[in-house]
């Protein structure tokens, strides 16, 4: 009989972690020795290991730069960046130089969009970067500098908040005040106040929860988990990392008042493993909670309780921003989405009812109880109330948060960011809406336009292919390779987008996107394959003129097959072998 | 046993037993939703996607519905056929299926879903991405090249003590499933059994114990005997005074495909009544004296020649029929997709155990056709109408298609005359 289970698996992901810190790598010898500690086969944590883009089975360098591959840090000038970092380090990304001294990778949005150009340098951030700063930055990095010592510490950019009655979340906090009113509720009051109050998840999916964590209450089990989903990966998002600066305490007495209403005992903070650097903060400030006696045994409360909570790090992986996908990453497995067979509530984290909240919707919970419920209702609108945080990067004026009011016309807002020429605003990131002119009256609300929290602006110099291009491109780096529809559909739509640049598209190629999208979105198993294509068939929508002015006729040859550019290589090679030096 | 529970599936109200697997509630009630990695009713998988149904308007797969009241279910719309159809279409263009040379055709789960689906070819381009086969473990063979990732043997083949033996590495379009050798040691010879035959397809193989059956004694070569297919009313095309015109050509393939053509025996002279043959090697004729109404191409494109010639066919003919696994997906000779050209050339003109010792030269000439860098297959040069699949397709297949075009009838091909090897 199997004998798994036995170890917990959960401590697996820090074990590399602490591993990959030290040797810069997990070699051959650590996975045979990690495999035995857990009780794994070595090919099975290799599937784990693979599976995250910040583990390494090969050296990354003593110093590990990870350069944002997203498109508005390429559009804010990553290319003369990195062939800076290039000429200075002496190592192509992707390599590491021979001294093992530096190492270059490209990764997904690192979540400073605001600040691009930018870098993580052993997971501290580099913000705002210059080529003469890059060479600076390198020259006392071989000094021994440490990148601690010499980074930037990412400042919040908060733009702009509504009048100061109206402000939900950046606005002066006591800690522990909201807190008190565990004292004067029930949990099942506490949970009739969030539903009353319509809150909604505030990653995307705006799931009312009030009603997740009612459901959780109600499964009865000797243990239950609440889990903060800080995975912020869609390109262009920011806004939990503002909220984990700001304000974390919003964050913990948010998991408080989660762990109290559902009778949960154990939390944790699955944190992106960009977001490194704030773990010690965060750690500090859980410290000061337990000492207060906010978090560990017998929590004040009208039926006391107790709760703890840790800080889980990923390791690059955007998929695990789904809840179930979260959760497997959290056992020490590979960070696959779930069959949606059961409700993380039902079964959860370690097979008990968990619930995953994202930052903001937790953040939210103790400022509602602190203004009153009532006048959170006064604000935003009828099915969105309160206000919404937005990550506004690309082509504007003001990049950085805005806090605005739910309900705020699309025209206000692009003024208020100062956006210049808008001809397409990514609202919602790469998964989510690519809009144009017609949607520029439109509100943003949940009634009309929602928005997770990612706006890219991006004007009319920008070319529109290129940029679905590199959202493509990061679908099939990201996704999980679980199901066919989306491991090889998006693959192959990328392949249609370079027909498309290249100008061998036909008509008929524009109808093959738009049918593959749609099985794509059908058969997908999780929201990353159902999304995927969306700004896609957006934009095919919304700028047909860009789309028919690279495509021709149908034919009946295939433009895309080049016969000087397949025997090529054929010519090189007999030219190499009959060629002599005589 | 549960209490019953009424639910709708494709309009038709039944009754089954509270919390039972959707798929296995449609099976009893006459309703078929395919499937691949699904193999026991506990922990589903949900990784194939083939079953994917629409339940109370939404779409998500049937192996993991548990039935309850008031389900309503659409299994069969044209939209979902058509999606489980571009599911295997996609699975064979990602992978590399050469089902001639595979030990599991004709007792393969996803060629057969592919037979019952009429699937000739992928509409998807084929990715042709470099898979390792893994000779290394002592008693099983491990070929990625046709594993299409169920998790089957990741979930159920684990060892006494409990550890995995499949496991999925790396991630995305990158995926695979690697086997870990230690653990493989320790399988007992039925349990490696076990793990080749949940496989639904040809990936894990246990060295020495394939068997090989004889073509019309395999798992699916029977199934489908006892289907008789929908005849349709002949529409036959006005009578003409001339005869239609047949082109043949065979690039890249190994002139199977038209051994077979001739395999139609004394028939061919019901055929010439109706058709004369212009350039073909069946007549010799080198090049083309007119248009013709039908062109008939065996083989992909693997050099330069192939090449012109098949767009002189698309020029000259009305109606292009690829036929023949080469012409369809690249065949045999795609198989070079993976090795570097100039390994190739080196192979089998310098290193080869076949070559003439101290020849070292890798033959070039202006004369001699140029190799393309990939071996194409011909809908990836050219438009083509029809395909007819086999390796080679049988000899009343070919000419029952090719009768049909012409002669503007509707046709049906039978299960058993509808091969891939």
């Amino acid at each position: 009989m199997p004998t798994k289970n036995k170890i917990d698996r959960s401590k697996l992901m820090s074990v590399l972690w602490e591993i990959q810190r030290k040797k810069r790598c997990i070699d051959h010898d650590d996975i045979s020795k990690v495999a035995q500690e857990f009780d794994m086969s070595r090919m099975e944590l290799e599937g784990v290991v693979t599976f995250y883009h910040f583990f390494h089975r090969t050296d990354c360098g003593k110093f590990t730069v990870y350069l944002n591959d997203c498109i508005v840090s390429q559009f804010s000038g990553r290319e003369k960046i990195q062939k800076v970092f290039e000429k200075a380090t002496g190592v192509k990304v992707g390599h590491v130089s021979e001294d093992k001294m530096f190492g270059l990778f490209k990764s997904p949005c690192i979540g400073l969009s605001d600040q691009e150009p930018a870098c993580l340098i052993n997971f501290q951030p580099f913000t705002n970067l210059t080529p003469e700063r890059v060479t600076i930055i390198i020259g006392q990095l071989k000094e021994g500098k440490k990148p601690s010592e010499i980074c930037d510490i990412p400042k919040s950019t908060i733009h702009y908040t509504p009048p100061k009655n109206k402000t939900v979340f950046f606005k002066p906090y006591t800690f522990f005040s909201s807190l008190t009113h565990l004292e004067n509720h029930l949990p099942e009051e506490i949970i009739n106040l969030v539903k009353e109050s319509k809150l909604a998840g505030r990653g995307g999916a705006f799931f009312p929860t009030g009603l997740k964590w009612q459901f959780c209450r109600q499964n009865k089990s000797d243990t239950k988990y609440i889990i903060c989903n800080a995975d912020e990966g869609e390109p262009g998002t920011f806004k939990d990392r503002v909220l984990l600066e700001e304000h974390p305490e919003l964050l913990i007495e948010g998991m408080i008042f989660a762990a109290y209403a559902v009778g949960a005992n154990c939390g944790s903070i699955y944190l992106r493993a960009e977001y490194r650097y704030l773990v010690g903060k965060l750690e500090a400030l859980l410290d000061h909670y337990r000492k207060k006696g906010y978090l560990g045994k017998g929590i004040k409360a009208k039926v006391p309780f107790d709760f703890d909570m840790y800080i889980h790090l990923g390791a690059g992986a955007y998929i695990c921003g789904e809840e179930t996908a979260l959760i497997h990453s959290m056992e020490g497995k590979r960070g696959e989405p779930g069959t949606k067979e059961y409700f993380p509530v039902e079964k959860g984290f370690k097979g008990k009812p968990t619930i995953v909240n994202n930052v903001e919707t937790l953040c939210a919970v103790p400022r509602i109880f602190e203004m009153g419920v009532d006048k959170w209702l006064q604000l935003g609108t009828e099915k969105t109330p309160g206000t919404k945080l937005l990550s506004v990067s690309g082509d504007c004026e003001n990049k950085g948060l805005f806090e605005i009011e739910w309900g705020m016309n699309m025209q206000v807002f692009l003024k208020l960011i100062g956006a210049k020429h808008p001809k397409m605003i990514q609202f919602s990131g790469p998964s989510g809406d690519c809009l144009s002119e017609v949607d520029f009256n439109r509100n943003i609300s949940g009634e009309d336009l929602s928005c997770g929290g990612s706006v890219m602006v991006f004007n009319d110099k920008r070319d529109l292919m290129y940029i679905l291009k590199s959202y493509s491109n990061f679908f099939v780096e990201e996704s999980c390779g679980i199901c066919v529809p989306c491991r090889t559909g998006n693959f192959l739509l990328n392949k249609k987008i370079d027909k498309l640049l290249l100008g061998h598209a036909e008509k008929k190629d524009l109808d093959d996107i738009i049918e593959w999208s749609k099985i794509i979105k059908i058969t997908s198993r999780c929201g990353l394959g159902q999304m995927s294509s969306n700004s896609l068939n957006d934009a095919i929508q919304k700028f047909p003129e860009i789309f028919e002015r690279s495509l021709s006729e149908n034919t009946d040859f295939n433009k895309a097959f080049n016969l000087d550019h397949a025997i090529e290589e054929y010519d090189k090679i007999i030219n190499e072998m009959t060629s002599d030096y005589e | 046993m549960n209490k019953m529970v009424n639910l709708r599936l494709d309009g038709k109200t039944i009754k089954a037993e509270s919390g039972k697997n959707l798929v296995d509630v449609a099976k009893e009630n006459g309703i078929y939703i395919p499937t691949l990695c699904y193999f026991r009713e506990l922990n589903p998988l949900g990784t194939c996607r083939i079953c994917t149904v629409k339940l109370n308007g939404k779409h998500t797969t049937g192996c993991t519905v548990k039935v309850a009241d008031g389900m309503e279910v659409e299994v069969n719309t044209p939209e979902l056929l058509d999606n489980r159809k571009a599911i295997i279409e996609m699975l064979y263009a990602e992978g590399n299926h050469f089902c001639p040379t595979c030990e599991k055709s004709g007792n393969c789960d996803m060629q057969n879903l592919a037979y019952d689906m009429g699937l000739t070819v992928t509409r998807y381009p084929h990715v042709f991405s470099d898979k390792i086969v893994d000779f290394n473990p002592k008693r099983m063979i491990m070929d990625s090249n046709r594993c299409i990732l169920c998790k089957r043997c990741v979930e159920e083949i684990k060892t006494k003590a409990g550890k995995d033996v499949f496991s999925f590495v790396h991630r995305g379009i990158k995926t695979r499933v690697h086997i870990d050798y230690e653990q493989e040691d320790k399988l007992s010879e039925s349990e490696a059994l076990h793990a080749m035959n949940i496989c639904p397809v040809g990936a894990i193989l246990v060295k020495g114990m394939i068997h090989e059956q004889p073509f019309g004694d395999r798992k699916y070569d029977l199934l489908g005997k006892n289907i008789i297919p929908k005849l349709h009313n002949n529409q036959v095309r006005k009578n003409e005074n001339e005869k239609f015109i047949v082109a043949t050509t065979s690039l890249a393939g190994c002139f199977g495909c038209h051994m077979s053509l001739l395999d139609i025996d004394t028939d061919i002279l019901d055929i010439i009544e109706i058709v004369e043959f212009n350039k073909s090697p069946l007549t010799d004729i080198k090049n083309f004296t007119k248009q013709c109404h039908i062109g008939l191409i065996e083989g992909g494109c693997a050099n330069s020649e192939n090449v012109h010639v098949l767009q002189e066919f698309r020029k000259k003919c009305d109606i292009l029929v690829a036929f023949g696994e080469c012409a369809i997906m690249g065949g045999i000779p795609a198989m070079r997709n993976f090795v570097p050209l100039q390994e190739c050339l080196e192979e089998a003109y310098l290193n080869g155990v076949t070559t003439e010792i101290g020849a070292n030269v890798v033959p070039g000439h202006e004369d001699i056709p140029k190799l393309l860098n990939n071996v194409y297959p011909c809908n990836e040069v050219v438009k083509i109408d029809y395909y007819i699949p086999g390796c080679p397709p049988n000899a009343h297949h070919i000419w029952k298609v090719v009768k049909s075009i012409l002669l503007g009838e509707e046709f049906s091909i039978t299960h058993d005359e509808f091969k891939y090897d």
